[in-house]
């Protein structure tokens, strides 16, 4: 099968924003140059609370009306009236409650190419969306607009599961994408939004740092088609400074990941000095292989200064070469370089053939050599979800 | 969204006239002298300070045991008396009037910093924030603005929307809005409050002592964790070294000019939330400039009653607010805890 190369600007937000979803830019939502964030604190809290209110799945309850969230490996143990790390859940009175359901902070159609997922329908658009809030504090976030503010703090679009599917089919996206911010700390928005999705037609792909409570992930597993977990390095000083989590439940999610069947990708950022040593590449390179198998690709990304790290420089492209040279060499079949558009290393290639089968400019795709998800050349089963 | 209209306390206090202030203030202390620390009164003048003194940071702690009179709530005249005495000590002033001169001045906005998030109970009471606000109108202050983050916090409280009194305003952050930029220092980076950078030329701030489960307390430095988006970020760790590092943001830092701590009721265990049968009527008032010498006084209070009650100590439940020290360390310096530099004033 040869695919004809798809133009992004085809699927570019600004453009079915205007043109085609009136009810996220009559809200504010849809606009990629939004406000600054300034702006949007000004306006107050005061969308009708409840509809965006539902108790918690995964929580335990204390005395004196505290709770325990039990939803990721956080543990917070949450007071009456006070609300957990993410700033996404609240006590009220010794019933626990998420705030973000159906609370749509930002809304775009993008490539899936820029989840990214590169093994999961090519060439296709996902409708994707964030809520406020995350349960780590990554000082390299891109989105800390979204993700390091509370609910209220941004405008909120209501966007019940089923009218967030019917929107995606509206839009000929074959995928929902939960991205942006992170959406563990939506949970029941996600799986609610899954099912109503599976139920149109429409897949679910989730884009999260994987740090999750075993019990909800296995659930997530069930009802979700594809999981990127983002690696943010392989080290657990990494993650108790940089990222304010812990390493060793993401690579847990990554093992029950594969275990449950659920097609998985890794995205690892590579920043300067703080995780770009050999040692690490070659430590995490050899972690995928032995845990999971040479078939899960990882993309190597390029870190570009935000947020509290802005005295860093853009990760120079040969670093990136250099990480994906030693995950080749311990013998993972598909590794990518990211954030680099253009790169050869964006392709798809052939473990067995070595052809490309997958070509890639940026977000544009370019020729597919695949045939019922084997390669078009040699007959090479690539893994992923293809149809 | 439809912006929410500014809110007002919902018992409107007595009005009390300025001569009858100053009988009762000059009636009550001033043997003290002012201290001048830290964010302490920002250029205004000070009063003159022993060698000895200028070296130690005043924490008035003022008491009243009939602040209730035979019932259970506050009375509002012997709290704005318990006030005067408070403030007119800890400045050494002639006059609670003298005293208030020292903190503010005509023409300028005044912030009340308030916490209010655990509701009825355990937040700043209505009726200490009509003393403060009845004595700055009396020192010519025209424009207060009395805030917390949300208004739905302010109302839970005791506050409401529709302010009946010219020149006092309630509101959140929510409504107010926090600045574009983030504001950065060691581990904390968060975006202000309006309210505090834009609204107020000098803030008083009116914290409530308390017990806190995640922080260990919470006292006059994590009072500033409402001027903050992202407030939630930085209770791991105790706390530590997060609320030093808040207290760092200049906006904060120098905006402040004066404590007036809440210990009518003290949650001493339980908290951040209202637990009746942890509240001690405390029936008192903490003030000073230095927070740090107010939160260590605080958190000794704090001890004490709980190794009265036969309850184990804050270390001993891994939550001592190590957060103190750090704000007294040399890299924060935002004040002393050291005993020894504390001039702790009983009246
Ligand atoms: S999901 Fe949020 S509230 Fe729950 S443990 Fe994680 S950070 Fe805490």
């Amino acid at each position: 099968m040869i695919l004809k190369a798809k133009s992004v600007d085809r699927r570019s937000f600004l453009r079915v924003a205007g043109a085609t979803l009136p009810c996220l830019a009559g809200c504010g939502l849809a606009s990629a140059a939004s406000p600054s964030l300034g702006l949007r604190l000004l306006l107050p809290a005061s969308d009708p609370d409840a509809q965006f209110t539902v108790e918690a799945k995964y929580y335990e309850k204390l005395g004196y009306r505290k709770i325990k969230c039990k939803l990721c490996p956080r543990e917070c143990v949450i007071d009456d009236r006070e609300r957990g790390y993410c700033g996404a859940r609240e006590n009220r009175g010794g019933t626990y409650y998420s705030l973000v359901y159906a609370r749509v902070a930002t809304a775009h159609i993008d490539p899936i190419e820029k989840k990214p997922l590169f093994h999961f329908l090519p060439g296709t658009s996902a409708f994707s969306i964030a809520t406020a809030g995350c349960n780590v504090n990554c000082k390299f976030c891109q989105n800390w607009e979204i993700s390091q503010v509370r609910p209220e703090q941004v405008r909120g679009a209501y966007m019940p599961p089923r009218d967030l599917a019917a929107l995606a089919k509206q839009y000929q996206c074959p995928a929902i994408a939960y991205t942006y911010s992170e959406p563990v700390i939506f949970y029941e928005y996600v799986a609610d939004s899954a099912d109503a999705g599976h139920a149109q037609g429409i897949r679910s792909v989730v884009i999260s740092g994987g740090y999750i409570q075993q019990e909800p992930l296995k659930k997530w597993c069930h009802n979700l088609d594809a999981i990127k977990i983002d690696l943010k390095s392989f080290s657990e000083k990494f993650y108790k400074e940089v990222v304010n989590g812990e390493l060793k439940p993401v690579l847990e999610t990554l093992v029950t990941i594969r275990k449950q069947g659920t097609w998985t990708e890794i995205v690892y950022l590579v920043i300067p000095t703080l995780n770009d040593s050999d040692a690490e590449f070659k430590a995490a390179a050899q972690w995928v292989k032995s845990d999971l198998g040479p078939d899960v690709p990882v993309h190597f990304t390029r870190f570009h200064p935000e947020y509290l790290l802005t005295n860093l420089p853009d990760t120079p492209v040969e670093t990136l070469e250099r990480a994906k040279a030693i995950a080749d060499a311990e013998g993972l079949h598909y590794v990518y370089v990211g954030n680099v558009p253009g790169h050869p290393a964006e392709n798809t290639q052939c473990p067995k053939c070595r052809r490309v089968i997958v070509e890639r400019q940026g977000y544009t795709i370019g020729q597919i050599h695949l045939k019922k998800g084997k390669c078009g050349f040699c007959g090479q089963t690539i893994p992923g979800i293809w149809t | 969204m439809s912006a929410r209209a500014a809110n007002t306390i919902r018992a409107r206090p007595t009005r009390r006239t300025f001569l009858q202030t100053c009988a009762l203030g000059a009636a009550a202390f001033g043997s003290g002298r002012a201290i001048d620390r830290a964010s302490g009164t920002a250029g205004l003048p000070s009063s003159t300070l022993t060698d000895k003194q200028a070296d130690k940071s005043r924490v008035v702690i003022a008491r009243d045991p009939g602040l209730r009179g035979s019932g259970t709530s506050l009375d509002s005249d012997r709290l704005l008396k318990l006030l005067d005495r408070a403030i007119q000590s800890f400045y050494g002033a002639d006059s609670p009037l003298d005293a208030w001169k020292r903190v503010v001045r005509p023409g300028e906005c005044v912030g009340l910093k308030i916490n209010c998030l655990a509701g009825r109970g355990a937040s700043t009471t209505v009726k200490l924030v009509e003393a403060v606000i009845e004595r700055l109108q009396q020192a010519g202050i025209t424009n207060i603005v009395v805030w917390d983050r949300l208004n739905s916090d302010l109302e839970s409280a005791g506050f409401r929307a529709g302010s009946s009194r010219p020149g006092v305003q309630f509101i959140g952050n929510d409504t107010a809005g926090y600045e574009d930029g983030l504001a950065i220092h060691g581990s904390v980076g968060s975006l202000l409050s309006r309210t505090l950078t834009r609204t107020c030329d000098a803030v008083i701030s009116l914290p409530v002592l308390k017990d806190h489960g995640i922080a260990g307390m919470t006292f006059a430095l994590k009072n500033f964790f409402g001027a903050i988006h992202n407030p939630n970020k930085y209770h791991l760790t105790v706390g530590d070294p997060y609320v030093a590092d808040v207290n760092m943001l200049p906006a904060i830092r120098q905006k402040i000019r004066l404590h007036i701590g809440d210990a009518t009721a003290v949650q001493y265990e339980g908290g951040p939330s209202f637990l009746p049968q942890w509240s001690w009527r405390f029936n008192g008032l903490v003030v000073g400039t230095d927070p740090v010498a107010l939160d260590y006084v605080g958190w000794q209070l704090i001890e004490q009653k709980r190794a009265s009650e036969g309850m184990k100590s804050l270390a001993a439940l891994n939550r001592a607010p190590n957060y103190i020290a750090t704000a007294a360390d040399s890299g924060h310096r935002l004040g002393t805890n050291d005993p020894k530099r504390i001039e702790r004033l009983e009246i």
